[in-house]
């Protein structure tokens, strides 16, 4: 077990490495620098303080000499300073995690039990007209992307419900838990259901499908020729054998949704990880985007481990190596 | 595939049996290859047939959309700032002159919709081109040279798949700027990293196989292998993926342009409209923000079922996201 944790960590960091040689390269390829350094200084600044700019922020260094010092202050755990905002990046970031946390958390909580709720009915009902009903609705919301889906919740439970009187859920934004409980809860209930009703197909499907691969097998019959009650068939034999890939699927989603649900964040004015990545992005912020890209990568590589480490406790089979 | 599974299978027309030989008992079991009997499968699928009928719908709406530009006498960009919005300047719901309301800008939303769906096909269409080819070749050069080769490609891939899709394909975007090729390109870079481990994973199996030593023994080159001996049969599998890898990519486009990093306007495209439409819904221009969202899920909707139907017809062993 250390030895496999060791072997994996080590691989984490590798490919947090190379993501962040990457994000260097895409910036310096591109007009980056110099925009940067043409916006911060302003419309009418003389090349001498356009050069100053680039000189105060290094920009005007080699590329390894930049990517050096990027990579001496995050040995001490600091992420640098956003270009625009006389902020540091840590600090940005730990201010919007909880918010993509809050939302990632509730959201999972919720495709979780609807998803693998209306696969074990939809199995243990196979082509029940209840089991094609679940297929339509995965489907449908399978297809449905999830900004349309967010802005036509919008439409309906904010705007109609607001233009007839009812205020029941804020139109944008995000107010955190501990100033106000109520008011967070109301403000995540869409970008919950955005999220959830569309990742809840994947595992509707998920959970059916391994289902009913299982339901034919021979311990199967000898648990329900024992005697088994049916409940116990369903939820401790069958339901066991789609726990594995519904893992495998969880684990991803989260290591991505972690990163920023960039989407869901900006449909719904949340100014969570994503929302701000993306915002760097256009304003060419690299320590930001960077550092947003390295939370990412890192809530991706303990998934990933998390998810393998769990294959060996749910399932005996599995050797990890 | 036909060709191969032809030769391992006895031959179809081998002497019947003295109980079926008569007439048209015989000709009923007439040999079919794999690809009609898919075929077959794949005309009798209901669902299948409906939603490839809503497909070609929406092709002939974006090749006639010049046909309803001149019709309607609205061109996508035209702005009607006179007859098209209110006297407080906000969008006009759907009237008998603009079918689908207009935009914030006084603009056909009908118009907009019909010369939008070209660029969702043609992105859906040429990304998933482009994903597939990069991915065979990858995958095929990844799992027949083995070695180094494949654990370079192999690392690539894992890189591909654990680096923040959404953010990269924006930051290349939003540097290297937005246009038409642009977006195509980067949803077919990113994109190509799972065609790759499937065709890699059966052309490990595949190669292993009497026919491809056979080959090698009359001294075929590893290219004509590759491409001659093995593709052929790891075809099903790509074309099956390659359906369901429209929507996706349309999806991906519509997404980018919504996040302002797509196709650039004034060009009429769906997600755009949506990105337009989030700040007047506000003000009841409800239409605005419906119709491109329909026309948008129709056709992934489409897509999606017909790509299962293809599944299902032509790999009724791989694993089905739906039934």
């Amino acid at each position: 077990m250390a030895r496999f944790l060791i072997r994996r960590i080590l691989q984490g960091i590798l490919v947090m490495w190379l993501v962040t040689v990457s994000v260097f390269l895409i910036f310096f390829v591109g007009p980056g620098p110099s925009s940067v350094a043409r916006a911060l200084a302003g419309k009418s600044a003389t090349p001498q303080v356009v050069a100053a700019v680039s000189h105060r922020l290094l920009l005007d260094r080699p590329l390894y000499v930049q990517y050096g010092h990027f990579l001496w202050l995050l040995l001490h755990g600091n992420l640098g300073y956003s270009f625009y905002h006389s902020e540091s990046v840590n600090s940005i970031i730990a201010a919007a995690f909880p918010i993509t946390l809050s939302l990632v958390i509730g959201a999972s909580i919720l495709w979780v039990i609807m998803g693998v709720l209306s696969g074990v009915l939809s199995a243990v009902r196979a082509r029940s007209l209840m089991d094609r009903t679940f297929t339509v609705l995965a489907l449908f919301f399978y297809s449905m992307p999830t900004f349309v889906l967010g802005l036509l919740l919008l439409l309906v439970f904010y705007y109609e419900f607001t233009i007839h009187g009812i205020h029941l859920f804020p139109g944008s934004g995000y107010t955190s838990f501990t100033t106000n409980p109520g008011a967070w809860f109301r403000g995540l209930v869409l970008p919950w259901l955005t999220l959830s009703l569309v990742q809840a197909a994947i595992y509707t499907r998920l959970t059916r499908g391994s289902m009913l691969d299982v339901m034919g097998e021979d311990y199967i019959r000898t648990a329900r020729a024992k005697g088994m009650p049916e409940r116990r068939v369903i939820f401790k034999h069958e339901l066991r054998a789609a726990l594995t890939p519904i893992v495998t699927q969880f684990g991803i989603d989260v290591g991505v949704l972690l990163g920023g649900a960039v989407i869901t964040e900006t449909v719904f004015g949340m100014p969570g990880l994503g929302f701000t990545a993306v915002q760097a992005i256009q304003e060419q912020d690299l320590p930001v985007v960077i550092g947003v890209v390295i939370v990412t990568a890192a809530a991706v590589v303990v998934a990933n481990i998390i998810v393998d480490a769990l294959y060996a406790v749910l399932d005996p089979r599995v050797r990890l190596h | 595939m036909s060709q191969s599974l032809a030769a391992a299978a006895p031959p179809p027309t081998e002497p019947p049996s003295p109980a079926v030989a008569e007439g048209a008992a015989a000709k009923k079991i007439e040999g079919r290859s794999p690809w009609r009997l898919g075929m077959e499968r794949l005309l009798r699928d209901r669902a299948a047939m409906i939603s490839l009928g809503v497909i070609i719908l929406i092709v002939l709406l974006a090749i006639f959309a010049p046909v309803i530009a001149a019709i309607t006498g609205h061109g996508p960009d035209e702005q009607f700032a006179a007859t098209g919005l209110t006297a407080i300047g906000q969008p006009k719901g759907p009237n008998s002159t603009f079918l689908l309301g207009t935009d914030n800008l006084g603009r056909d939303v009908f118009v907009r919709i019909a010369y939008g769906a070209r660029i969702s096909l043609i992105v859906g269409v040429a990304a998933t081109a482009l994903t597939v080819v990069v991915g065979a070749v990858a995958g095929l050069v990844s799992g027949y040279f083995g070695g180094l080769t494949d654990t370079l490609i192999a690392r690539f891939i894992d890189w591909l798949l654990a680096i923040p899709f959404l953010l990269f394909a924006i930051s290349l975007v939003v540097i290297i700027g937005p246009s038409l090729v642009v977006v195509i390109i980067v949803i077919g870079f990113f994109g190509w990293a799972s065609v790759g481990r499937i065709v890699r994973g059966q052309v490990l199996s595949i190669k292993e196989k009497e026919y491809i030593e056979a080959a090698r023994a009359l001294g075929a080159s590893s290219w004509r292998i590759m491409f001659v001996d093995i593709l052929p049969n790891v075809l099903a599998p790509i074309i099956v993926y390659a359906t369901l890898l429209i929507p996706l990519a349309i999806v991906t486009e519509a997404s980018l342009s919504y996040l302002g990093v797509g196709i650039p306007p004034p060009t009429p495209d769906w997600g755009q409209m949506i990105n337009d439409a989030q700040n007047v819904y506000q003000y009841g221009a409800w239409w605005f923000l419906v119709f491109p969202s329909i026309a948008l899920l129709v056709t992934t909707l489409s897509f999606n079922i017909f790509g299962d139907g293809v599944r299902d017809a032509f790999d009724p062993r791989g694993d089905r996201l739906f039934v």
